[in-house]
Order: C-alpha cells, then sequence, then structure tokens
C-alpha cells in the first residue's frame, strides 16, 4: 500500500492504458504538454509522444464527435472535458451519437470511448466550473456513468471504463483530486454495476456518490455522537446501477437518506430514493429522505458552503426519520396545496 | 472598403488553381474559383476542355447516367412509397442526381461515406440494398444496413454533426496507415451549424484526408441561402480553416465528377481536407410533408428543370456516340425493374420484435434493463392470452 492522490491514480490508469493497449489516444484541452488544467495527464505526452496524447482544438463537439470517428475506426479514445459546464457543447454529440450509435445501428457500431469530466464544487471555483452534471447522462440510455470517490476506485474504475465495450462518461469529483488515500496500483476494485458498504451500520443507511461520500462518511461519525450507528453506501456506478446492495442495506436498516452534491430536483437522488422505496416498501420505519444542493444554479464560492450538503444537514435530516414515529413536521408546514 | 461579394470576387479574379499558391497571398490557393466549374452547358454542349479538370473517362461517365437514371427512379419510387403509406416520409433529391452519384463514383469501395437523411439516392448507387436504406423511414429500425460491411455511416439528421466524426474516421484511418478517404455529405443550411465548422477545422489541424461536399440546393426546407451566409458562396468558408475549395455546378455530372475526383486525390495524398460545394436544386419539396408553394415559385422551379443533370448528361454522351436509344432504353428498363422490385418488396409488412428493443442499448443490458425485459415479455405473453 501506498498513499497517493487521486489525480494520481487516475494518471497511473491513463499511462497504464496507454502501455497495453496500442488503440488508446488521450486528447482533448491542454492534455498534451501541460498535462491538463488538472494534471491528470502529466507526463503522458513525453511519455508516449504526442500521436498518443495531445491537444486539439477549443471546441467540445469537435473533441467528441472526433472520438466518434476515430473509434468507428478502431481506436479507442480517452478524451477530457476541461471541466462540467465546459461539456456542454459536446451534449448534442454525446446524446444523439455516442450514447446512440450501437442502438440505431443494431449493434453493428459501437463507439466505445471514455469522456472524462471533472466535476461538482467544493474547490471556491467560480461560475461554470462546478457544476454537477450527472442527471445530464444517466439519463440518456446508452452512456454508463461513473463516479470514483477513492483512490483505488479512481484507478480501477479508469481501467475499466477504457476497456469496457460502451462509452463511458466518467465523473472526476474535482475536490477529491487532491485527497489522498492509500492504494495499490493496478488496483483491482469492484466491477461497474457494484454498490460497495464502506462503512457498515445498523440504524439507517447513507446512499451517496462521488464528492458526497466523504461527507456521508463523517455524517456517520459524528451520528456516533447522537447515538446513531449508520451505514454508509457508495454507488460508484450511476449507470449500470446496483439496486441490489442498496436494497439489502436499506432492508436491514430500515431507514434511508439518499446524498448528492448535485440540485436535487429531478437528479439522481431523486431516482435512488425512488428505487429504495420501490423495493424497500415494508421494511421501511420512516421515508426515504434525501440531502442535496439547492435547486439553485451553482453558487458564488464565498456561498457554495450553504449550497453543498453538509454534516449538520444530513444529521438534522437522519433526525427527522420517525424515530419516535410521529409526522415529520416539515411537511405540515410545506408542500401542501392549501 | 466592404466586402461585398462583388468586391471579394474582384479580389480573386484567377480561373485556374495554381499547381503552388502565391507566395504573396497564403490564402490564393485556398480560394475556390470565382465561377462554378463548368463542363457541360446546360443544354449538354461541351465547353472548350480545360487542363486543371480534365474530363473523367467516357465510361466513368456512361455509368454515371446509368446510376443518375436508376437512382432517379428509385427517388420517385421512394416518393410513391410515402403517398401509399409504406414510409414515414421521404426527403427527395430528385434534381440533385449529379451530385449524388457523382459523390459514389468519385471514391473507392473502402471510402467511407457520412450521408444525410438527403442521400438515399447516393447509397442505393453505393449499392446498398434500397430496402435497407429505407428501414429508418419505413420504420422498423434505424439504420437498416450495416455501416461497418458498406464503409456508409449511419444517415445523420442531427445537422452537421457527421462533419466531425468524418474528421475523426478519416484521421483514425491514416493514423493506422490505411489511405481511407472520408466524404462527409451536408446541406447549404447546415453549413451554419457549429459542428461543420468544428469538422472543417479538425480535418485540417490533423490533416484528416476529408472531402466536404456541400450540396447547395438553395433552401433549408423553407430558409433561402441568404438567411444562412453572407459569404460570396458556401466554398469560401474552406480559406478561414485553411481548406482548399472549389465551386462547381452541381447540375452538370462532368464537372461534378471531375472536381470530387480531383478533391479525392488530394485528400488520399495526404494533403488533408477538401471542401466542395456544388450549386444546384431540390426539384421536390423539403420532404414530401412540406409544401414548398409556400416560400418559392413555379417560375423558379422551372427555370431550374431546364437544367435537368440527367437530360444534360443524356445529351452529352449521344453527341460522343456513348449512348444510343438502344442503351437509353436498357437502361430505363434496369431503372423499372429495379423500382418493380422494390415495390415489391417494400409491400411485405415488416417484422418487428418488442424483445430486440432490449438488445442494442448496451452491449450487455444493464440489470434494470433486464427488469424492463421480463416485463415487456409479461405483458405480451398476457396480451397473447387473451387474443388466444
Ligand atoms: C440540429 C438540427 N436542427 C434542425 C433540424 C431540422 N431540419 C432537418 S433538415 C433541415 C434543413 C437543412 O437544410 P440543408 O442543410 O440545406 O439540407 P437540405 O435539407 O436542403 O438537403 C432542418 C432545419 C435538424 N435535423 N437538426
Ligand atoms: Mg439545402
Amino acid at each position: 500500500m501506498a498513499t497517493m492522490t487521486m489525480a494520481k491514480a487516475l494518471n497511473a490508469a491513463l499511462a497504464d492504458a496507454l502501455l497495453e493497449d496500442d488503440r488508446v489516444l488521450v486528447f482533448g484541452e491542454d492534455v498534451g504538454q501541460l498535462g491538463g488544467v488538472f494534471r491528470i495527464t502529466d507526463g503522458l505526452q513525453a511519455r508516449f509522444g504526442d500521436k498518443r496524447c495531445f491537444d486539439t482544438p477549443l471546441a467540445e463537439a469537435g473533441i467528441v464527435g472526433f472520438a466518434v470517428g476515430l473509434a468507428m475506426s478502431g481506436l479507442r479514445p480517452v478524451v477530457e472535458m476541461q471541466f462540467d459546464a465546459f461539456a456542454y457543447p459536446a451534449f448534442e454529440q454525446i446524446a444523439s451519437h455516442v450514447a446512440k450509435l450501437r442502438n440505431r445501428t443494431r449493434g453493428k457500431l459501437s463507439v466505445p470511448m471514455v469522456i472524462r469530466v471533472p466535476y461538482a464544487g467544493g474547490i471556491g471555483g467560480v461560475e461554470h466550473h462546478c457544476d454537477s452534471s450527472e442527471a445530464y447522462y444517466a439519463h440518456t440510455p446508452g452512456l454508463k456513468v461513473v463516479t470514483p470517490a477513492t483512490v483505488s476506485d479512481a484507478y480501477s474504475l479508469l481501467r475499466e471504463a477504457i476497456d469496457d465495450p460502451d462509452p463511458v462518461v466518467f465523473l472526476e469529483p474535482k475536490k477529491l483530486y487532491f485527497a489522498s488515500g492509500e492504494a495499490q496500483l493496478p488496483a483491482r476494485t469492484e466491477p461497474f454495476g457494484r454498490a460497495v458498504v464502506r462503512r457498515a451500520g445498523t440504524d439507517a443507511t447513507l446512499v451517496a456518490y462521488g464528492p458526497a461520500v466523504p461527507v456521508a462518511l463523517e455524517a456517520a461519525e459524528a451520528a456516533r455522537e447522537e447515538g446513531w450507528d449508520l451505514e454508509v453506501v457508495d454507488v460508484r456506478t450511476l449507470v449500470p446501477f446496483d439496486d441490489g446492495t442498496i436494497a439489502d442495506s436499506v432492508r436491514r436498516t430500515g431507514r434511508c437518506v439518499v446524498i448528492s452534491e448535485a440540485q436535487g430536483f429531478a437528479g439522481v437522488g431523486a431516482e435512488i430514493a425512488a428505487r429504495v422505496q420501490e423495493r424497500c416498501f415494508h421494511a421501511l420505519h420512516a421515508p426515504v429522505l434525501r440531502v442535496s444542493g439547492l435547486d439553485i444554479p451553482y453558487p458564488a464560492p464565498m456561498l457554495e458552503h450553504t449550497h453543498l450538503p453538509s454534516v449538520d444537514r444530513i444529521l438534522d435530516t437522519v433526525a427527522r426519520l420517525q424515530w419516535d414515529d410521529q409526522p415529520d413536521p416539515r411537511w405540515l408546514t410545506q408542500g401542501s396545496a392549501a | 472598403m466592404t466586402t461585398t461579394p462583388q468586391a471579394v470576387r474582384r479580389a480573386s479574379p484567377r480561373t485556374r488553381r495554381p499547381a503552388t499558391p502565391a507566395a504573396t497571398d497564403p490564402a490564393a490557393g485556398l480560394l475556390p474559383q470565382t465561377e462554378p466549374v463548368r463542363l457541360l452547358d446546360p443544354d449538354g454542349t461541351p465547353l472548350p476542355a480545360r487542363d486543371d479538370y480534365p474530363e473523367p473517362p467516357i465510361e466513368a461517365l456512361r455509368e454515371m447516367y446509368r446510376r443518375m437514371v436508376v437512382g432517379r427512379r428509385f427517388d420517385t419510387q421512394a416518393t410513391a412509397l410515402t403517398k401509399q403509406g409504406r414510409l414515414a416520409v421521404y426527403p427527395s433529391s430528385r434534381g440533385q442526381e449529379a451530385c449524388q452519384v457523382g459523390a459514389v463514383l468519385a471514391l473507392r469501395d473502402d471510402d467511407w461515406v457520412f450521408p444525410t437523411y438527403r442521400e438515399s439516392m447516393a447509397l442505393v448507387s453505393r449499392g446498398i440494398d434500397p430496402v435497407e436504406v429505407l428501414t429508418l423511414l419505413r420504420g422498423d429500425w434505424h439504420c437498416g444496413y450495416d455501416p461497418a460491411a458498406r464503409r456508409t455511416a449511419p444517415q445523420c439528421t442531427p445537422l452537421a454533426t457527421q462533419c466531425v466524426h468524418a474528421a475523426g474516421l478519416a484521421y483514425g484511418e491514416s493514423y493506422q496507415g490505411r489511405d481511407t478517404v472520408a466524404l462527409a455529405f451536408i446541406g447549404d443550411g447546415a453549413t451554419s451549424e457549429g459542428d461543420f465548422h468544428e469538422g472543417v477545422n479538425f480535418a485540417a489541424v490533423f490533416k484528416a484526408p476529408v472531402v466536404y461536399f456541400v450540396q447547395n440546393n438553395k433552401y433549408a426546407i423553407s430558409v433561402p441561402l441568404s438567411r444562412q451566409t453572407a459569404a460570396p458562396s458556401l466554398a469560401y468558408k474552406g480559406v478561414g480553416y485553411g481548406v482548399p475549395s472549389e465551386q462547381v455546378d452541381g447540375n452538370d455530372p462532368v464537372a461534378v465528377l471531375a472536381v470530387l475526383t480531383r478533391a479525392v486525390a488530394h485528400a488520399r495524398a495526404g494533403h488533408g481536407p477538401y471542401l466542395v460545394e456544388a450549386h444546384t436544386y431540390r426539384m421536390e419539396p423539403h420532404t414530401n410533408a412540406d409544401d414548398a408553394t409556400r416560400y418559392r415559385d413555379a417560375d423558379e422551379v422551372e427555370a431550374w428543370r431546364d437544367r435537368d443533370p440527367v437530360a444534360r448528361l443524356e445529351t452529352y454522351l449521344r453527341a460522343r456516340g456513348a449512348l444510343d436509344d438502344a442503351a437509353v432504353a436498357e437502361i430505363a428498363g434496369q431503372a423499372e425493374a429495379y423500382a418493380a422490385d422494390l415495390r415489391e418488396r417494400m409491400n411485405a409488412q415488416p417484422t418487428v420484435d418488442p424483445m430486440s428493443l432490449f438488445d442494442h442499448v448496451y452491449a450487455e443490458p444493464t440489470p434494470q434493463l433486464v427488469e424492463q425485459r421480463e416485463q415487456v415479455r409479461a405483458e405480451l405473453a398476457a396480451a397473447a392470452e387473451g387474443d388466444a
């Protein structure tokens, strides 16, 4: 085991993929000599040459559309979108071609590729640099959507994404890039489609993914003082989604809070909450609650802490899980048409 | 000085592309000729031979004629099938036969084509089964042919998005040591979309062997070209990306084939992309569902009837002694047989399988899709039991 940052693990995953598979090409904006604005591609061009790792014109639709053509020719593109909100110009290419080509052609054409997106907030970034855009991708059939929360997962999931026969949107939580963890490379963790219990507990299940996982773990630690023993499940791959591990956990604990950094309305957290209550209704002692970002455009840096799910907000929400079997006072005053 | 179209035209007076660009003007070698290249008069009379665009071999022109006649018959049949309710919709390319067939003839079989919804005629000209081409419009699946085997991308409806795919494919092929050329079709209106510009630019920066072939048929549904651009013509869009460009009379089959042959050779020789604009006209409405009388008048359409590309080539080939009444009749017979076969095969009701909905979303269905598949299976079983 060694201590390293998630950024280092991602860099190692790209390097190992370039080394082991000649078809892999890494490209995007500033990924060459500079090594990317987050240095995730640091040193790759020097090591593998500018045919394997290269800068492109500044045009995100162009980058993703170019990758479609490269994949059609048999190569394995791994592209970097510089920031979450700057992937939006590529959305038409992603939604209309990347996600659909296999289906449109009855499997005759497929376009395996990885679209890496540094995403979400918590780094004091100015506007357009902190969006949680996972719902757009998870809502698009044909894409796999992955977001690591640990250093080992960063390496393993990225390697698996590059090897996957389908296109993968790989969402890298920016605020975890330079957080360190223990990892032994080349790490191989649970495959796509498997959620992982990060902390065992008996009283309630916190379901989280990506940047929300460390917050959930922190909240679970703090909850001990309040007398709650909380389980934390890391979803890891939003598509394909692991209903089983999450439902098993909630059936054991009888209570569930879903935590996502994204704005909550019509989001992935809402989907998870709905799936849990469909599957666990008879095991539930309380409605499934959600803690999410507020339903606002991502706020200015000095205000983001109010927006982001916090330990306190999570614990306040856990407190509303019907421990005394009384109506939740919040719904007595809110959410009524009257 | 303002850059009116006239002013730009005057700034580029040459009629022949020099072998090397003039040292003084780095754009000179990239600009199209000021008038569309033309080798036949509209009535089919040959114009004086020119050494920048040598006339294609007569056998190639004869084959072009044959395919144009068959292609036009296919197009008419598809329109008829739409009226009978066999197709949901059909965008005709009647009037654009020289472009549709010329592009295909300029390519090798192992080159790639990136077509739009307008290119059904080009695809059947490429030898793709017309029933497979019409699968999309009949509605039993999206792309009916095998794009990898036919080296032909699915017909693209999101405008201009195919331009970037062509750049990537062509670069990927050359990266792997193959001399494949990609030809991307695009309409005049779609040149306003960002992906056209991103595609041409990527191809130029990566020196990808792509021919961008703009069929300027003057309208994007109802919107005329003047609403798309203030450029002297669409071929002038290449120079900004460092891409050599040409404009051609798109209803002159001989010129279309000559210009595209040169463009393909340029790309294949490793000089990067090439942009060709063909001036043509769509004789039919945008699709059968469109009412073209709302935005263009009959006189305009009639004027284009006089420039019919099929008649033009026929006149020329007859004058050259490459075509006679017997040959014309024989080719017409081939076209009729082709249409009859298509009609008959399109009359058979296609079988669709609801269970196939889950097959090609991912390489392996997700657990959620497996659940939904079982649900649909149960629904179908229950319905079948109800029927029994
Ligand atoms: C991105 C996008 N916007 C709008 C449309 C709807 N649409 C389909 S065809 C068309 C006109 C395109 O005109 P042009 O590029 O000149 O091609 P033509 O149809 O004349 O061959 C439009 C607006 C579309 N398919 N894609
Ligand atoms: Mg048009």
